[in-house]
Formats: C-alpha cells, sequence, structure tokens
C-alpha cells in the first residue's frame, strides 16, 4: 500500500503530514451522500450531504474528540470509518492500508482492528440473546474461541470491564444502562483492537454513570494502548478525554486543535458559539459571562449554504465568506496541530457579541437584532441548546 | 358450546393479571420465552384448549387400538348390521357408538381415522407455510431491493386470487391426495407469515445492534438467523398456531369439495358432505358428530393459539426490554 506521505493531491491539514507513521488513521476528503427516495416520480435527484469533505488523522495512543450539533454528520463520519456505510469518495487509510474499498470479505480481518461502541445501551444489545454470547459474538464470528474457552474468555472480559462473571447466562434487560454499556465496551474489546469509535458512549447515561464508563475506557486505554474516536456533543466531556478535538458543523469540519487551545483560544466563529455555550457549574460565573447565541437552526443538509456552510448564522460573516468555501489551515498564526476552517478567524479574546455580519439579509437566517441576544435566548435559538446538554448536569465528571 | 368457551376466555384475562405478579416479581435469570410460559401457566384457558388438543392428539394415535377393541375397521362397510332397510346409516348404539355413515361404516373409528388426516394436514402445512414465510419474509425486510420487490409482490398477486378457486384448480388438475393437499395448503398460506416477518425485519434491522453484529464482521447469514430471527419468532409462533386450524379448515374445505383426500380415506371434510345429504331426512348423527369433531379441534387450536399471542404480548409486562 503507498504510504502517507506521497500523496500530494488531496489536500491533507498540515498536521497530518509530517509523519504518516505517527498516524494510525487518516481521512482524506471523505464524502459521504445520502440519495434521498422520492415519492415522486419524477423528482430530481436528491441527497443528504452527510460528510461532505472531511480530512482529518488520528494519531496513535490518543483520543480523537469529534464534536458537533446533532445532524452535522458524525455519527455517518463513524460509520463510514468503520466501514459500516460505503463512501461516495475519498479515502479512508487505517494503520498504512487503504480500506476505503475494501470487500467485506477483505475488510473482515480488519474489523478485529476497529470496533465500534454504540450510543444506545439498549438498542446496541440484542434483547433476545444473553449477556455471555453477546460478548462471545466476536470469537464466534471470526471462529477464535468456542466452547469452555469462550466462555472463559468472555468471562475475563466480563470482569475487566467491570461486570459480574457470573452474570453471563442474563439477558441485557437485566442490567442497568451503565452496565449495558459496559457491556458494549467488553464486545469491543474482544478482539483488542487499535481502534475503537465511540459514537456518544455516554450521552444516554447519567452524568455520574458517565464518569464510570469514561474512566473505564481511560483505564483500558493506558492498559491496551488503545486509540480512540471519541464523538460526543458534550464538550466538556470531550474536553475531560481528549487530546485533540475536530468540531463539525453541516458535514464538514470547521476547526481541529488541542483539547485546551480549542477552549482557550477558539479560531472559528462557531467553535466560539459552541463553547459559550457549555454550561459553567458556578452560578455566579454562570451569570457574569456573555453567551452567544446563535439564531436559526442548522440549514438543511440536503441544499447546504454557499461558501462557508456556518455564514447564514455567524456574527462575522462577509461577502467572501458566502462566495468561498474558506480551507481548513492554520489562521493568524497557529501551529499546524490547530487548523480552521474560517476567513475571519477570531483573535484571541474577541468577543463575538461585538460583531454584526456585513452580507445582505437574505444571505442571514434571522435578523442580526434577533440573533444575537446575550441574555436569554429566544425559541428560535434553540439548536445550539438542544445539542448540548442540559445546563447544570455537564460539569467535569 | 359456545358458552362456556366465551366464559372461560373472559375469566382468564384476570388470571394472566394474577399471574403477571409474581412472574415480575422475581426477574432474576428469567428469559423472555420463560416469562410468556409463566403466563401461560396461569392461563385457564390456554390449559383447557391445550388439555383438548392433547386428547384430540391420542385419539388419534389410539385410533387402531379404539378400532380393534369394537371390532370395526375405519372402511370396513357392514352392509347388513351397519345400515338400516332404505341403506341409510343407523343411530348410535352399542356397537357403534356414534352411528354408522351412509355405506354402512363405524362412524366413530372413521372420526378417530379422520382426526389423523386433520392433523397430519395442520401441522404439515403450517411446518410449510411457516418455513416458506420466514425465509421469504427474512429475505425480503433483510436484503430488500429487488429481492423485496420481487417477493413482495409475488405476496400480493397470490393474496389477490381467492385461496378456494386456486387451491382447487391445482387439485384437479393434479389430481387430489393427501400430499398435494398438504402442499397446497401450506404453500398458499405462507403469505401472511412471509407480511409479518418482513415488517417485523424492516423495523429491527436499523437497530444498533445489526450494526453492531455487522462491525464485528458478522455474515449476512448470521445476521437474518442468529440476530433477526430470535426477535421476530415471538409473532412467528403466535401466527403458527394460529395457522394450524386454519390448515385443518382449508382440509377439510377442500375434502368437502371433493378435491382433497381422496376416498376411501376417512376425512372430516368429506364425511360432512356425506352427510349434508342426509341431514334433512333425520339422520342428524352422521352430520354432527364429524362437524363437532372439526369444531372442537379448530376452536382449541385457535383459542390457544390466542393464549400464546397475549402471553408474547410485547405490550404485556416485562417481556421486551
Amino acid at each position: 500500500m503507498a504510504t502517507g506521505q506521497a500523496r500530494e493531491t488531496t489536500p491533507v491539514p498540515a498536521s497530518a503530514t509530517p509523519d504518516g507513521d505517527d498516524m494510525l488513521l487518516r481521512v482524506e476528503n471523505l464524502v459521504k451522500y445520502f440519495p434521498i427516495k422520492g415519492t415522486a416520480l419524477f423528482r430530481e435527484k436528491e441527497h443528504v450531504h452527510a460528510v461532505d469533505g472531511v480530512t482529518l488523522s488520528v494519531p496513535r495512543g490518543q483520543t480523537f474528540g469529534v464534536v458537533g450539533e446533532t445532524g452535522c454528520g458524525k455519527s455517518t463520519l463513524a460509520r463510514c470509518i468503520a466501514r459500516l456505510h460505503d463512501v461516495t469518495s475519498g479515502r479512508i487509510v487505517f494503520d498504512g492500508q487503504d480500506i476505503t474499498q475494501l470487500s467485506q470479505r477483505r475488510m473482515r480481518p480488519l474489523r478485529r482492528e476497529i470496533q465500534m461502541i454504540f450510543q444506545d445501551p439498549i438498542g446496541s444489545l440484542n434483547p433476545r440473546r444473553r449477556v455471555g454470547s453477546i460478548i462471545g459474538d466476536p470469537y464466534a464470528i471470526h471462529g477464535l474461541a468456542a466452547g469452555a474457552e469462550r466462555k472463559r474468555l468472555v468471562q475475563e472480559l466480563m470482569e475487566r470491564v467491570g461486570l459480574n462473571p457470573e452474570h453471563y447466562n442474563r439477558f441485557p434487560a437485566e442490567f442497568s444502562g451503565g452496565q449495558r454499556q459496559r457491556i458494549g465496551v467488553a464486545r469491543a474489546l474482544a478482539f483488542r483492537p487499535k481502534l475503537i469509535i465511540c459514537d456518544e458512549p455516554v450521552s444516554a447515561l447519567d452524568v455520574s454513570i458517565q464518569a464510570q464508563v469514561i474512566n473505564l475506557l481511560a483505564d483500558l486505554q493506558a492498559d491496551f494502548g488503545l486509540t480512540y474516536i471519541f464523538i460526543a456533543h458534550d464538550l466538556s466531556v470531550v474536553r475531560h478525554v481528549s487530546n485533540s478535538i475536530a468540531v463539525m458543523y453541516l458535514g464538514k469540519v470547521t476547526e481541529i486543535a488541542p483539547a485546551e487551545t480549542l477552549f482557550t483560544v477558539p479560531r472559528h466563529p462557531y467553535s466560539g458559539a459552541l463553547l459559550s455555550a457549555v454550561p459553567v457549574p458556578n452560578p455566579d460565573l454562570s451569570d457574569q459571562r456573555q453567551q452567544i447565541i446563535l439564531a436559526g437552526d442548522v440549514p438543511s443538509p440536503i441544499a447546504p449554504p454557499s461558501g462557508c456552510r456556518f455564514h447564514p448564522r455567524c456574527p462575522k460573516a462577509a461577502p467572501v465568506c458566502v462566495s468561498e468555501d474558506p480551507p481548513l489551515e492554520p489562521r493568524l498564526g497557529d501551529g499546524p496541530e490547530h487548523p480552521a476552517a474560517c476567513h475571519l478567524p477570531m483573535a484571541e479574546g474577541e468577543n463575538l457579541a461585538d460583531f454584526r455580519p456585513s452580507i445582505s439579509a437574505d444571505e442571514r437566517v434571522v435578523e442580526v437584532e434577533g440573533s444575537l441576544l446575550p441574555d436569554d435566548a429566544g425559541p428560535e435559538a434553540t439548536a445550539i441548546a438542544d445539542a448540548l446538554p442540559a445546563r447544570g448536569e455537564g460539569g467535569k465528571p | 358450546m359456545s358458552m362456556p368457551e366465551l366464559r372461560s376466555a373472559g375469566t382468564s384475562e384476570t388470571l394472566i393479571e394474577e399471574g403477571d405478579a409474581p412472574a415480575s416479581k422475581k426477574i432474576e435469570g428469567r428469559s423472555p420465552w420463560r416469562l410468556a410460559y409463566e403466563r401461560l401457566r396461569h392461563d385457564r384457558a390456554a390449559k383447557i384448549a391445550l388439555a383438548t388438543i392433547l386428547v384430540i392428539v391420542l385419539l388419534a394415535l389410539l385410533a387402531p387400538v379404539f378400532a380393534k377393541i369394537v371390532g370395526h375397521g375405519p372402511n370396513q362397510q357392514f352392509i347388513d348390521i351397519g345400515e338400516n332397510e332404505n341403506g341409510g346409516p343407523v343411530p348410535p348404539s352399542s356397537t357403534f357408538w356414534l352411528g354408522t355413515d351412509n355405506n354402512g361404516r363405524d362412524l366413530f373409528i372413521r372420526i378417530l381415522y379422520g382426526a389423523r388426516i386433520s392433523l397430519i394436514v395442520g401441522v404439515l402445512a403450517t411446518m410449510i407455510s411457516v418455513a416458506l414465510g420466514v425465509v421469504l419474509g427474512l429475505a425480503a425486510g433483510f436484503i430488500g431491493g429487488l429481492v423485496d420487490t420481487v417477493i413482495a409482490r409475488l405476496i400480493d398477486v397470490m393474496l389477490s386470487i381467492p385461496f378456494l378457486i386456486l387451491a382447487i384448480s391445482i387439485a384437479y388438475i393434479l389430481g387430489p391426495s393427501l400430499w398435494l393437499v398438504i402442499l397446497i395448503v401450506g404453500v398458499l398460506s405462507f403469505t401472511y407469515l412471509a407480511r409479518i416477518v418482513r415488517g417485523q425485519v424492516i423495523s429491527i434491522k436499523g437497530r444498533e445492534f445489526i450494526e453492531a453484529a455487522r462491525s464485528l464482521g458478522a455474515s449476512s447469514w448470521r445476521i437474518m438467523f442468529v440476530d433477526l430471527l430470535p426477535n421476530v419468532m415471538a409473532q412467528v409462533i403466535v401466527y403458527a398456531t394460529l395457522l394450524i386450524p386454519l390448515a385443518i379448515v382449508s382440509e377439510a374445505s377442500l375434502s368437502f369439495l371433493g378435491v382433497g383426500v381422496p376416498p376411501p380415506t376417512a376425512d372430516w371434510g368429506s364425511m360432512i358432505s356425506d352427510a349434508s345429504g342426509f341431514f334433512q331426512y333425520g339422520y342428524w348423527w352422521f352430520l354432527f358428530f364429524p362437524s363437532v369433531a372439526l369444531l372442537t379441534t379448530t376452536l382449541a387450536f385457535n383459542i390457544f393459539g390466542d393464549s400464546v399471542r397475549d402471553a408474547l404480548d410485547p405490550r404485556g409486562a416485562g417481556i421486551y426490554v
């Protein structure tokens, strides 16, 4: 397989280029469109632009966070990387091997290396099968162990993730949400994979349980040298677990940054607005700070806006944002590890509330006056709030 | 006849709820099947129906024994003592417990042998339609696309043709026999089951545990039969228990119309058919006893099927997640 460095044609961000061997996973210009099944017979074929040109690299042994609102394409990205969806175009290079076009059969051995943990602790476990058989599935499918040997391995796994091995014969319904997520973790761990894609693994769990599962994932990472792609919409959770974070908006990556950098010096106005919505556990501080409330909903991914996809909602939007799609590259003298896709990136300490878009009104979603309310959110400003956990439960675990 | 059945069905509902309480108290280590069994165990109507079914099966199995006791074969004609002076059937007596038919044969023994036919057809035809319905429904729902379109249209076409007319035509062309009847009834009744399975599969296949199986590298076969099938089994079992009486009635209908099991084989449908011309002349037993046999059998299977459905009802407490 060709090594990653040789590819000059694809726009790989600077952070990905220097040393290909440090990167367990590279995603280059990944595009995934879903055709819409038309009910009308002669309708023009439309597509949902779920993932639209995503490029990122995941270093070995680290946790790579992906955040974004509901519907921004982060789960689709995860499923493309796990090859549960066929990609429309672009490349996925895993461990030096291009897996983009591998057939399901050729993909089979690689399934052991890439595993997923799912969001829904109820839906991801077959209600009609016993836990022992669910966790033993990886061994059964790949013919690795059977009978007493499989049972021993499964019980070891159960013990490792903090389940009682004697509950081998129980059904998923007999476990709590946190325990079920542990079952999912055990199943993903069975192969000792290199990469585990966690698709919102804790968002369905109670906050106290979230902490337990996150700590379990951290322990396992230390023990087995795992690499995680950690997808979430809870920014405080992502900040806690991730080495670096990619922010997604409408199928595109708007900014990639080391976790602390993103929280201190966000470049993209979307990141800035997102961060201002993170609940602060201290009510005094919470009253003082200024929240940036974005107007309107996320535009339809069927017909995304031209240029920068954030321009209809961006307080800094200028005519160039409507006409030109900003490339994902380091801005304002940032290092290669911190690219942002913005023509008018935010300077350090800049207040988004001070800006008014300089584009015509029909390019925007809502009038400026209604769009930037510093304190109380209007009914139309719910999109960001929806994407974030309810106030007061998002504190650092 | 129907009154006590209705009453027992009514009381059974309260019994199910009482039966639930202990079942849901000790949740530990119970499979969904186990829970359903517990409910069934506390359902009086189900128990009566099951007992009736078992008695019928036992009588069918013991038909040769009874024939030996009475000393009458199923096709043996007693022209001397089995017919009256006009050549008509004789009423029930100590010799002929349920009387004779128009050919001077022992009605009781023939009903017992007829039970064998009904049960064989009921069970085998149901097995055929379950096998066809599950496989085609799984394929249509899971594979989708062209396969789904072809199977779904096939089902639509089959449902649009009246069952009896198609069955009579096939049986008439190929010549009636027991095995042909089983095949016709089995093949023609898979449609509803296939639809049910297809719908279930479509609703389940989008759930995350199917994605999880795929991400582990499971083959489509494995997903269909290990992950999907157990989730549709409840519906399949319910429908299968209701298909058995349907198959029995279908077979009886075909025999009644003269294209079912050919004579002289003892068969409830053809017995009822033969008797229908004699009823108006006062030979009531000839029509009455085969009809009661058919009614009791189908009713017992139907009530048991209903109870199974109640026991496996997803809206019932504690069965599903």
